[in-house]
């Protein structure tokens, strides 16, 4: 650690950095390190910002690098062109290509005065000195060259252009939700070779064993039916009465949406009302006296009512509401199934500090029931979605139990 | 022994009273540990809804309840008696882990009657002096029942709790309890929905002349936001409380109420699974310098504090201040001192109907889902006539049929084979209780000491009981048994059976967890532990809360009084005794 501190104290001077003392700047920066997430992947065993997080692709567990100061095994030698490079282009300072699950695909339309704040911040971090383990990459993507011939098929960079035609509020709602905000990581519907499908933009997808919701304007399965306010509601408390924030979006809103400024919130919320709906069509819904329907209501009658009711209805911004639920008519049910087999806790934050638990119903389960009770919800009150099957189930069951 | 960074405040015991008590310290900038014996406790981790109703693991097996293997108390009747360790909890069930009883209590939830709190003086004015039972130390309490008002109001608000007004600023209401102090505004969310056992009693009750009422619940029976922001969701009358976690964030306990609050604070620390064995004193013994407690791995810290919270249950808050050598142990005979002095237990009878015409559905029910008849009550009747002096709350409430406890049978019947289960199968749904929760009066000879020759594992003298019903209070108790047996007949049973509590009183079989005394508040130091703001009248940065600062029990559970006490001392600490930390009120 001392060898470290004397390394970046005698080399520091070698490399052109951000003056040390712009508050303004750094603050700017530590705001907007908020804004991308991220701590979500950056912070690990070693502490704040110093990496090792495992990231599982669909390819691989990829571990995040470090990103405090450190000489030898952080940031300590990138300048803030190197840093830009990075985030704009996904080249290391090195040159090594950069494997997507870091997010520069978004990040790429981050403007250059935004990358050299993050940095002027990341730079006031203390310096842990801390090689992340090496991922966990078949041949050949394990080789770095194998992530430029990605890159090069299927990545263009380029900055946000604004459109002038709207709003300022639209514009940076467009530029958080498209740049920073990466939204699009998750509710980006990908390929298999994890590529956005085209011309499916936020239109929900599955992806680590959780069903990322649409968010475009369609009202069965987007944001359609939900009001702007609703929508800053989301994500700034994570509950709202009919809905609430979990798993991967419950880190989104505890480590970043949360601590937004207002006005950038509301300016998404303006971004995501403005985006035509787009989904697939309403399927018709299962039959109520269908056997399927039938034996998933069953088990909603004795596991589910007594929490979210006998009519969907849940409780305000503390059961979610199952009726006319988005989340529970999304295409896919990876979320509902996980949800039942594996249970989750809700988001707590300091403007909804109960936070309440979905129960792990797996151990009294089986997956023909699992499945049955998931499509009694998709498709009882009004909502339509395609049924779940028991194979379905099994494979949740066996994604939750991946460590 | 390691010594630790000095706090602010510690907080002994992280139930319903230290986790309020915690907030509102850490709310006006103090920097709070609390230190909590049992494991930590989490609704969504601990009694999930698909956990919590497990009869054999909590109502059987005593899941939430201390160990006795850690700490438990010695019993006997009389002074003359040796005592013996209780090794499985029978008559009371004292909690463990954060959030205490607060966990696994029913949720009736009472404002005690305004002449608890003077009840010797009041009786002596209203009987005269030669009318109190012999050989009581009945004191008053120090506070009045006004003075308490708002306290038992935040109390209430921060429960939800779902009840009926009787007594609007002195008005009173119809169809909530008459005999209730007045109050300043209604509860914050309605009564609970009656079942047909309940309702039945109302009727009877109501052609008998007396007034029923809902049971003031602390299960909700709508949602609700405290005043702190957290959530509770209605009640879904599974009847799984006494002795089980609520899995649906329904019933208020510190979980739902504060604890979302107080972890989120970053001027508060638990630290768990630690036994505190002392509150250290200054040399001369007239401050508290903080506490010592000891891990499971068996080490032992000392943690520094500024101010010091006694907030463990009843009996361990006794046995810590023994332990610990604050204050005098009392002594019955001379009838000096004060630790330990003025233990009293209740007393809980009641009859059972057996209805030919009836059907009760047992299944759905809350542990505070029922009619309360008030009128034999404490001081609500002219006692001259009945020969006693307190009195019982009378109550129809069905917590839940559970298999392995509820089966009853008619007087008579076999207790297994055939004919029982016939009897089981044909009476199912057909039976009414009905309890009675009776006060005791404090006498001279029932009170808390050290065990002389028994230690826990840690090498501490166990806390002993010396406790047996006195004759005011058998004679109490007959005559609420033979209320139940009226009103029972006027519902229409067929055969009805009194179950009248007869002394030696026996730690056995169950009755009720509500202990008081040991640690009582009151206006004289030489008969109270605590004076009127809950402060050490010997120590006095040394605060106390519980059940244990009562003078006398009543006949209403505890935690009414327990939650509003906890305010109204957290209150003196942050307006008075911060600004200027001595005595609240001086030696008389």
């Amino acid at each position: 650690m001392r060898a470290a501190l004397l390394g970046l104290l005698l080399l520091a001077p070698l490399v052109a950095r951000a003056d040390t003392q712009d508050v303004t700047l750094i603050e700017r920066g530590s705001y907007l390190a908020t804004v991308g997430d991220c701590v979500a992947c950056h912070n690990g065993p070693a502490g704040t910002m110093a990496g090792g997080r495992g990231i599982a692709t669909p390819f691989g567990v990829i571990y995040t690098p470090n990103l405090t100061p450190d000489w030898d095994t952080g940031i300590g030698q990138y300048t803030p062109e190197s840093f830009h490079r990075a985030m704009h282009d996904g080249i290391s300072r090195t040159g090594a290509h950069l494997y997507p699950a870091f997010p520069f695909p978004w990040y790429t339309r981050v403007s250059r005065a935004d990358t050299d704040a993050i940095l002027a911040w990341l730079r006031t971090l203390p310096p842990v000195r801390y090689q992340p383990p090496r991922n966990e990459l078949p041949f050949p993507l394990n080789l770095r060259v194998s992530a430029r011939a990605w890159n090069d098929l299927f990545f263009s960079a380029g900055y946000f252009e604004p459109d002038p035609t709207k709003s300022a509020a639209w514009n940076r709602g467009a530029y958080l939700v498209e740049g920073l905000g990466h939204c699009g990581a998750c509710h980006t519907p990908k390929n298999f070779l994890g590529v956005d499908q085209g011309g499916r933009q936020l239109q929900g997808g599955s992806l680590q064993g959780w069903w990322a919701p649409n968010l475009t304007g369609d009202a069965r399965q987007g944001l359609g039916d939900w009001s702007a306010d609703e929508i800053v509601q989301y994500l700034r408390a994570g509950h709202t009465p009919r809905s609430a924030a979990s798993g991967p979006m419950g880190e989104a809103v505890a480590f970043s949406t949360n601590q937004w400024a207002e006005a950038d919130l509301r300016a998404v919320a303006t971004y995501l009302k403005d985006l035509p709906g787009a989904a697939a069509t309403r399927p018709q819904p299962l039959a109520a006296d269908s056997p399927q329907m039938r034996a998933g209501e069953a088990i909603y009658l004795d596991r589910c009512m007594a929490c979210h009711r006998r009519d969907g209805q849940g409780v305000a911004n503390l059961i979610p509401r199952l009726a006319g639920s988005q989340v529970v008519q999304q295409e896919g049910p990876d979320t509902l199934l996980r949800l039942v087999i594996s249970g989750v806790r809700s988001v707590a934050t300091d403007q909804e500090p109960t936070a309440p638990a979905m129960p792990s119903f797996g151990w009294q389960l089986n997956d023909q029931q699992v499945a049955d009770v998931v499509s009694y919800i998709r498709n009882a009150w009004g909502n339509a979605a395609p049924a779940a099957t028991s194979g379905q189930a099994g494979s949740a069951r066996t994604v939750v139990a991946r460590p | 022994m390691r010594k630790l960074p000095r706090k602010d405040a510690v907080v002994i015991g992280l139930g319903w009273t230290g986790s309020i008590m915690a907030y509102e310290l850490c709310k006006a900038g103090l920097d709070v540990v609390a230190i909590e014996r049992g494991p930590w406790r989490d609704t969504a981790t601990d009694f999930p809804p698909n956990i919590a109703p497990d009869e054999l693991r909590y109502g059987i097996r005593h899941d939430l309840f201390v160990r006795p293997a850690q700490e438990t108390i010695t019993f006997r009747n009389k002074p003359s008696e040796t005592a013996r360790p209780i090794r499985r909890w029978g008559s009371f069930l004292p909690g463990n882990g954060v959030g205490g009883a607060g966990v696994h209590w029913n949720g009736q939830t009472w404002r005690w009657h305004p002449w608890a709190f003077t009840a010797r003086s009041s009786s002596e004015q209203r009987y005269g002096a030669d009318f109190l039972p012999e050989g009581t130390t009945l004191a008053d309490w120090g506070v009045t029942y006004e003075e308490l008002e708002p306290s038992f109001d935040r109390f209430e608000y921060l429960c939800g709790i779902s009840g009926k007004a009787g007594n609007l600023q002195g008005r009173i209401q119809p169809g909530g309890n008459p005999f209730e102090g007045p109050r300043r505004r209604d509860y914050p969310t309605p009564p609970m929905q009656q079942t047909h056992g309940p309702s039945l009693f109302a009727k009877a009750a109501t052609e008998l002349g007396w007034h029923p009422f809902p049971q003031p619940s602390a299960n909700l029976s709508q949602a609700y936001t405290n005043p702190y922001g957290c959530r509770l969701a209605p009640c879904t009358y599974c009847g799984f409380c006494e002795r089980f976690g609520c899995g649906n964030f329904s019933k208020a306990s510190p979980q739902t109420c504060v604890l979302p609050v107080l972890v989120r604070h970053p001027g508060f620390e638990a630290r768990t699974d630690c036994t505190v064995t002392r509150i250290n004193l200054t040399r001369d013994g007239k401050r508290a310098t903080g506490v010592t407690y000891t891990d499971l791995s068996g080490e032992e810290w000392e943690q520094p504090a500024d101010l010091v919270l006694l907030c463990a249950y009843q009996f361990f808050n006794v046995r810590l201040l023994l332990l610990s050598g604050i204050g005098t142990p009392y002594d019955p005979a001379t009838g000096e001192g004060t630790v330990g002095r003025n233990y009293c237990y209740q007393m809980s009878a009641g009859a059972q109907g057996f209805f030919d015409d009836q059907r009760f559905n047992g299944f759905a029910g809350a542990g505070s889902v029922g009619m309360i008849v008030d009128d034999f009550n404490d001081d609500n009747y002219d006692h001259g006539p009945v020969g006693f002096l307190g009195g019982q709350s009378m109550s129809s409430i069905i917590t839940n049929a559970r298999p392995i406890t509820s089966h009853p049978t008619p007087p008579c019947t076999p207790r297994w084979g055939g004919p029982w289960k016939r009897a089981m199968h044909d009476w199912s749904g057909r039976v009414m209780n009905l309890g009675i929760q009776g006060g005791i009066l404090p006498y001279r000879d029932c009170y808390l000491d050290l065990d002389p020759t028994y230690k826990d594992r840690l090498g501490n003298p166990l806390l002993r009981m010396t406790f047996d019903f006195h004759a005011n209070e058998l004679k109490q108790g007959r005559f609420g048994v033979d209320k139940c047996v009226e009103a029972l007949r006027a519902m229409g049973a067929k055969t009805v059976v009194p179950n009248y509590r007869e002394g030696p009183y026996s730690v056995v079989p169950y009755q009720t967890t509500h202990n008081t005394g040991g640690t009582t508040m009151g206006a004289d130091p030489r008969t109270s532990v605590a004076n009127k703001y809950c402060q050490s009248w010997d120590v006095p940065n040394l605060f106390l809360s519980g059940a244990g600062l009562f003078p006398l029990n009543a006949g209403f559970n505890p935690t009414g009084p327990v939650g509003a006490l906890a305010y109204w001392a957290v209150d003196a600490i942050t307006e008075r005794y911060l600004a200027n930390p001595g005595p609240l009120v001086g030696r008389p």
